[in-house]
């Protein structure tokens, strides 16, 4: 079989960003948390906060530190594997990305030593400045970084000098039609990802009989947050929805399974094969008009389908259709979830229904897979473009040796495989620990800051966690 | 050659900044990785490892600003190195990829531990010896009919040597840190080892400066050609003095261990900034050699520049957060300043 360059490229970079969209989508959320429990803890001085902020950002460690190092890969995959891309849009990714280096990458690096290793060295006020400043870092950073991709998706304020991309107004191309939308809708992703990964540890050590107080605590804040902000996000996903509708049409076409040129009276597909070479659906599972409804707010409202545009020019449907709708699903259950955690609440039996806590405990990867989902549907669901209407993906990648690609796509393929195993050993390893003792966190506070403290303290404290640990153990 | 002031200038000027930064910072914390080896106790890897964990996210971030202004200001240069070195520079990912990693699951794993400690030496070695590799090619220039992105131009003996260089190099770097964050034993083992890699360090530079003069008669037309020597001739002067009080210095906190008497604090400091100084001048040399080239005897900087568009709007992002980095980079290095301690610190 001939090996073709541009098919490898390709499945590379969607493998290693796929890779790395997993870990921060878990530490913004995660970050924003521990910022939080931080907060609550200085306000109000009960422990419990402390115990959480300090449970978790182990788990945050090494999620970040995973989110670092597969996220350096994509800042020069760029140029070596697509170069031609990078030499025509250059100039306008390349500041955008800039920003999010001087404006993020540095101040998360700079502050994230001080909020990992800095308890004993700083005050507790410094302290919470510090995971303040790497939660914000990494809003900023999914700022630019979305900023950039949207507007490959809906490009505007530009214009084309010699086949190259110039800029023209720098607030059109960051604030261009689909980035507000996405932005947000990728913001309050990260959000429900780090509140269902919480979650699922809380509800896991209830379900277990462990940690009690522990796993109450933040079982109750997490469905509180998911309470509001699944519904939210539902309501931001919509919006987003009629974005792609103005904007990307035939993306829209793929996601809703639209054949026809013109339809009215969409039916929303519950379920369907879409067939690319047949240009129609098999075994539709519908209800009528409702996709019309929902984008158009018209039962008979009209909308463009795939037939269109030329074939060549419209996404995999089936991939854009079906990614879709496990987001869409996962989406859906999270609201159940919430609502259903709300009820038992109020009946005053939450944290006594096994029968709950025990599917929510399995609910940790279903951020993760939403996410992975979402971004499948935006980028897939740009192709054949890789700045829509405007260059195609396949004219753009770099001339290599097809071998030398198939050689690092192998590396990544193994490294990550076997990294992404040991970063799930780990996490099991950090949750089956359990949080430290509140009476230890106390313990740990007496004298902060005082000269020598932190030497004299700590070698102490050393000989008391291992002495918890080797308990923790049995 | 005519000067010219413009933005591309600067442009060039900051990815020199950039480069250099990295090359200190993330010097001598990949330095430490090749050094891993040489230390044998579980509790010497557990000093190194301490030395830095707070710091090495941050120094890598140096190499993607370097990677991003490269993409921003001079994305014609962008495309072509990084499609030129792939093979190169995905070694060198994955090389970082292990090492980052390592830092993490070292210190949370039991039977593991072993491995970590593999993936820290083995990744850092790689990485460094990646840089050199891209750095000799870089220096010796690719040819002039190149345009094909299949050759093994990356690989001859010049670059070869150094990739070594540059690995020398780095553990020199992490000797002079370890002189400044360590005591005892393994302070004495750092400028031990610090006076070895040294000499190396210097043989190395020599054999460098001496090939591409020989090779390259455009580098030789541009340190011998009409006055130039002159004006160039104090940088190995520099050099040569900064390494003989290098050299001094890594001596005394040894002989001090010999002795058993106190190192004193100034000898313990000024090794680190020593060697950055040699490194400095190093990389004078390497700009008076290659300039205007971004890709030499290819690519100038002029050449790859963006638009103004471009570079005027990344000037006050530029001009407000680079001193601000800096600040902030200063404090964290503060914060956790004076010697690593043997005990479990942090979350």
């Amino acid at each position: 079989m001939e090996l073709d360059v541009s098919i490898l490229s390709r499945i590379q970079f969607a493998f290693t960003v796929s890779f790395h969209i997993i870990f921060p989508s878990i530490t913004i959320g995660l970050a924003t948390l521990i910022a939080i429990w931080e907060g609550l803890w200085l306000k109000t001085g009960n422990p419990q906060y402390l115990q959480l902020a300090k449970f978790w950002i182990k788990p945050f460690a090494i999620t970040f530190g995973m989110g670092v190092v597969s996220g350096i890969v994509l800042s020069y995959e760029f140029g070596t594997n697509f170069s031609k891309f990078s030499e025509i849009a250059g100039a306008v990714l390349g500041p955008l990305m800039a920003y999010e280096v001087l404006t993020a990458f540095f101040l998360e690096a700079g502050f994230l030593g001080v909020m990992l290793f800095g308890w004993q060295r700083v005050s507790a006020k410094m302290h919470f400045f510090a995971t303040v400043t790497v939660a914000i870092g990494t809003w900023i950073s999914a700022f630019w970084i979305i900023a950039a991709n949207s507007w490959m998706q809906t490009p505007q304020g530009h214009q084309i000098v010699d086949g190259k991309f110039e800029v023209v107004s720098w607030f059109d191309v960051i604030f261009n039609p689909s980035m507000p939308y996405r932005f947000t809708h990728m913001l309050l992703a990260a959000f429900i990802t780090a509140t269902f990964v919480v979650m699922a540890t809380h509800a896991w050590y209830l379900r277990k009989g462990q940690h009690q107080d522990f796993g109450r605590k933040g079982l109750s804040m997490m469905l509180w947050f998911a309470l509001v902000l699944t519904p939210l996000q539902a309501w931001v996903g919509d919006l987003h929805g009629l974005n792609v509708k103005e904007h990307q049409p035939v993306k829209l076409a793929a996601m809703e399974g639209i054949w026809a040129e013109k339809e009215s009276n969409v039916p929303l597909l519950l379920f369907a094969v879409p067939d690319m070479k047949a240009e129609e659906n098999h075994y539709e599972v519908a209800i009528p008009g409702l996709a019309s409804l929902i984008l158009t707010h018209d039962w008979q409202g009209e909308l463009e389908g795939l037939k269109s545009v030329p074939a060549e020019d419209r996404p995999n449907v089936p991939m854009v259709f079906f990614s879709f709708r496990i987001m869409v699903g996962i989406g859906m259950l999270m609201i159940g979830v919430a609502l259903l955690g709300a009820y038992l609440r109020w009946r005053g039996t939450l944290y006594q229904s096994n029968w709950f806590l025990w599917p929510v405990s399995f609910m940790a990867p279903t951020g993760v897979i939403a996410v992975l989902a979402g971004w499948y549907v935006v980028e897939i669901g740009r192709q054949p473009w890789i700045i829509y209407g405007l260059v195609r993906t396949s004219e753009i990648v770099s001339p290599l040796p097809a071998e030398r690609v198939l050689f690092s796509l192998t590396l990544f393929v193994l490294t990550y495989s076997l990294l992404f195993g040991v970063y799930l050993y780990f996490m099991r390893k950090l949750i089956k620990k359990g949080p430290a003792p509140i009476e230890q966190l106390e313990q740990q506070r007496i004298g902060v800051k005082a000269s020598g403290y932190a030497l004299s303290f700590t070698k102490t404290l050393a000989t008391d966690a291992d002495a918890t640990s080797t308990k923790g153990a049995n | 050659m005519e000067l010219e002031l413009s933005l591309g200038l600067f442009y060039l000027l900051l990815l020199g900044f950039a480069i250099l930064m990295y090359v200190l910072l993330d010097g001598f914390d990949l330095g430490i990785g090749i050094l891993y080896p040489w230390f044998n106790t579980d509790a010497e890897h557990d000093h190194l490892m301490r030395s830095i964990a707070h710091v090495w996210d941050g120094n890598e971030t140096w190499l993607v600003f370097g990677g991003v202004i490269l993409f921003g200001a001079f994305p014609a240069a962008y495309a072509s190195i990084a499609s030129t070195f792939y093979l190169p520079i995905m070694l060198m990912l994955i090389g970082l990829i292990f090492r980052g990693v390592a830092f993490e699951y070292r210190f949370k794993s039991d039977t593991s531990k072993r491995y970590w400690n593999m993936a820290f030496a083995v990744g850092s070695s790689l990485a460094a010896f990646c840089q050199g590799l891209m750095l000799g090619t870089l220096v010796q220039g690719v040819p002039a009919d190149f345009i094909n992105q299949s050759s093994f131009n990356w690989l001859s003996p010049f670059s070869l040597f150094c990739g070594l260089a540059v690995m020398a190099g780095y553990a020199l770097l992490a000797c002079c840190y370890l002189v400044m964050k360590s005591r005892g034993e393994l302070q004495q083992k750092a400028a031990r080892y610090g006076q070895r890699l040294l000499l190396i360090v210097m043989l190395s530079m020599l054999l460098v400066s001496l090939w591409t003069v020989w090779i390259e008669p455009e580098i030789r037309a541009r340190w011998f050609g009409g006055w130039h020597a002159l004006w160039l001739i104090p940088l190995p002067l520099l050099s040569v003095l900064a390494a003989r009080l290098l050299f001094r210095d890594l001596g005394r906190v040894n002989r001090s261990h010999k002795a058993e008497t106190a190192v004193h604090e100034r000898h313990e400091e000024r090794p680190f900034w020593l060697a950055s100084g040699l490194f400095l001048l190093a990389f004078i040399g390497l700009l008076v050699s290659v300039f205007p080239y971004l890709l030499p005897r290819q690519l100038t900087y002029m050449e790859a520049a963006a638009p103004d568009s471009s570079l005027i709007f990344m000037l006050p992002g530029i001009f407000i957060f680079v001193p601000l980095i800096c600040a902030y980079t200063l404090w964290g290095y503060k914060i956790f300043a004076g010697k690593v301690e043997d005990y479990q610190e942090g979350y």
